[in-house]
């Protein structure tokens, strides 16, 4: 029986080990080889040393001005999503009618396709046309220029984002749900009011979900991609050059496959840096209840 | 202890006001989230004179549902569905299968370093599309792939994406044991226990690695834009990220192309609901 497993074991998780390594593990240790050489898609590609990270980091003001909005952008839009969502989780989570008309309502955003949401959003955004600007104008509130303006940008892509939190409303409501109604019942009987509720049994249980939220949330703010290719071009004047754009732009319209890769190795150690930190702060404010987990 | 009905009045009213006060919140806040499907579904339906008007018009007058028929017939849509349904049978095929075995292996059966081995390729999760991208592109180039639909289908194939695996391997950890042991004790092989035993208990599961292979699929941008060129190849998403560029301004067709473009998700939403929320709960419960 054990031979038996083993042999099953390998030959069904083979697909998987496979892809680990010809699209996972192979890709990465290639990109990070060909970011030391000037590889473009026309003539042969020759090592450079360090020449790349180089004119990044010393030459290319919008390599640092997009690493800089990358993080402005995936930090705010992390933190806004986040909070939006727990809030609608929270409410959510009352003994409400209708509620999966609400959960429906708030949760659809998210599976708009990027490139529909995309196009919604630049009409929204309209400053002449768009109902953002006619909502303002309601409250006596003055026009804004939106995504054509450098410093509205990426607070608009935020508000965007924000729109599609969706999922993560879903888990932080499953999480909610998982909460055992005896630990509010204990603070009840003590006297806790509902602030003792949330302080003390809602934050700690929950961390463990803001904790998954957070590190998927960041992950996944770090790849955007649509809205600069689809909205902004990355203007202006670069102020929504998010990093995946600029990536792109350097190895499928310039050309620059060396540079490019480069500039992924570069994104690949930002995140697992941020990751990292994440993890290694974890055990200080993430609570797990009793050895949880197999 | 006394009953509920006889709960003290103040206590009770500022309980009514509570409840007022959630209602009022979720109510402008539905609205809210609502405003900008209302403000595509409105735009579509409209003739290019009335999309501007301001203040903006609610109701569209004349009603020109031409829009749609207009919009989908001035660049090939017909064209992009078809291939992007040829890609999505591929990719729904080869993640479904390879996916459902790999979990299979990381979950029901024991094998040596089974657990080591599921760690380390959990951790592609965290390894952004872009960075493996450009070698990746550079390999298909090599092979000839490019403007096919190969590097879009082919590595779904390889265990399906590890989020999928996840999903599924928790799923799986969740049925008893013994349903395995007995199967064996009767002289069931593994492929007969994955086959009779685990996929028919894992419909709602499988169903929603389905849902969100859909999703992903459909979404997709960066990956058609990179390997495909010929228009007679796009996708949906690419087609409609083209017809944008196209036709700047013409907002009632910009919208009903987008209308059409979002009713596949939520329609599917709207059947799968019930494991679309099991499914995300499944993920989220332990990360």
């Amino acid at each position: 029986m054990r031979k038996l497993e083993l042999k099953w074991g390998i030959i069904l998780a083979l697909p998987a080990i496979l892809g680990f390594l010809i699209w996972n593990l192979g890709p990465m240790i290639a990109s990070f080889v060909i970011g030391f050489t000037d590889w473009s898609v026309a003539g042969s590609p020759e090592f450079i040393g360090l020449a790349n990270y180089k004119e990044i980091f010393f030459d290319d003001f919008i390599a640092k001005k997009s690493i800089i909005v990358t993080l402005y952008f995936a930090g705010g839009s992390v933190i806004v999503s986040m909070v939006t969502a727990f809030l609608a989780a929270l409410l959510l989570n009352r003994k409400i009618r209708a509620l999966p008309l609400f959960r429906t309502i708030f949760f659809l955003p998210s599976i708009v396709p990027a490139i529909a949401n995309a196009v919604v959003w630049l009409w929204l955004f309209n400053p002449d046309f768009g109902l953002l600007n006619y909502i303002l104008e309601i409250f006596g509130l003055s026009r804004l220029q939106w995504i054509y303006d450098e410093h509205q940008v990426i607070p608009s892509l935020i508000m965007m984002s924000a729109w599609g939190m969706g999922y993560t409303m879903m888990i932080f409501l499953a999480g909610l749900q998982g909460i055992p109604q005896q630990l509010y019942e204990a603070v009840a009987i003590d006297g806790g009011n509902w602030w003792h509720k949330f302080r003390h049994v809602t934050i700690p249980m929950m961390t463990p979900t803001i904790f998954f939220n957070l590190v998927m949330g960041l992950i996944s703010s770090f790849q955007a991609f649509a809205q600069p290719y689809l909205m902004t071009n990355g203007g202006p004047n670069y102020a929504s050059m998010l990093y995946c754009y600029y990536i792109y732009q350097n190895a499928f319209q310039y050309g620059r496959m060396g540079y490019a890769s480069a500039l992924s190795t570069i994104l690949f150690i930002m995140i697992l840096v941020l990751t990292l930190l994440i993890f290694k702060t974890s055990s200080y404010w993430v609570y797990y209840e009793g050895g949880r987990g197999r | 202890m006394e009953g509920v009905d006889n709960m003290n009045p103040i206590k009770k009213n500022s309980k009514v006001i509570s409840k007022i006060i959630i209602y009022l919140i979720l109510l402008v806040a539905s609205v809210s989230f609502l405003l900008p499907f209302i403000w595509l579904v409105r735009s579509s339906f409209m003739d290019i004179g009335q999309i501007f008007i301001l203040p903006p018009e609610w109701i569209p007058r004349p009603f020109r549902w031409q829009n749609y028929p207009e919009a989908l017939t001035a660049v090939p849509f017909g064209r992009y569905a078809l291939n992007t349904i040829t890609i999505l049978i591929f990719v729904e095929a080869g993640v479904i299968i390879t996916s459902t075995m790999s979990a299979f292996a990381f979950s029901r059966l024991r094998w040596k370093g089974r657990d080591k081995i599921f760690s380390v390729l959990l951790t592609s999760l965290m390894v952004p599309y872009v960075v493996t991208l450009i070698p990746t592109f550079l390999l298909w180039k090599a092979l000839g792939g490019i403007n096919t639909f190969l590097p879009l289908t082919v590595p779904a194939w390889f265990g399906g994406g590890m989020f999928n695996v996840f999903l599924l391997r928790q799923f799986f950890l969740t049925i008893p044991y013994e349903l395995d042991e007995a199967a064996y004790l009767d002289g069931a092989t593994p492929l007969q226990v994955l086959w009779k035993v685990i996929i028919p208990l894992s419909k709602p599961a499988i169903l929603t690695v389905a849902i969100f292979t859909f999703m992903s699929v459909w979404n997709d941008l960066l990956g058609p834009i990179v390997y495909l060129n010929d228009p007679d190849k796009y996708t949906l998403a690419v087609g409609l990220a083209t017809f944008v560029g196209m036709y700047t301004g013409q907002w009632n067709y910009l919208m009903a192309a987008s209308t059409v473009m979002i009713l596949p998700p939520i329609i599917l939403f709207f059947i799968g609901q019930k494991f679309f929320v099991q499914g995300i709960t499944l993920t989220g419960l332990k990360g």
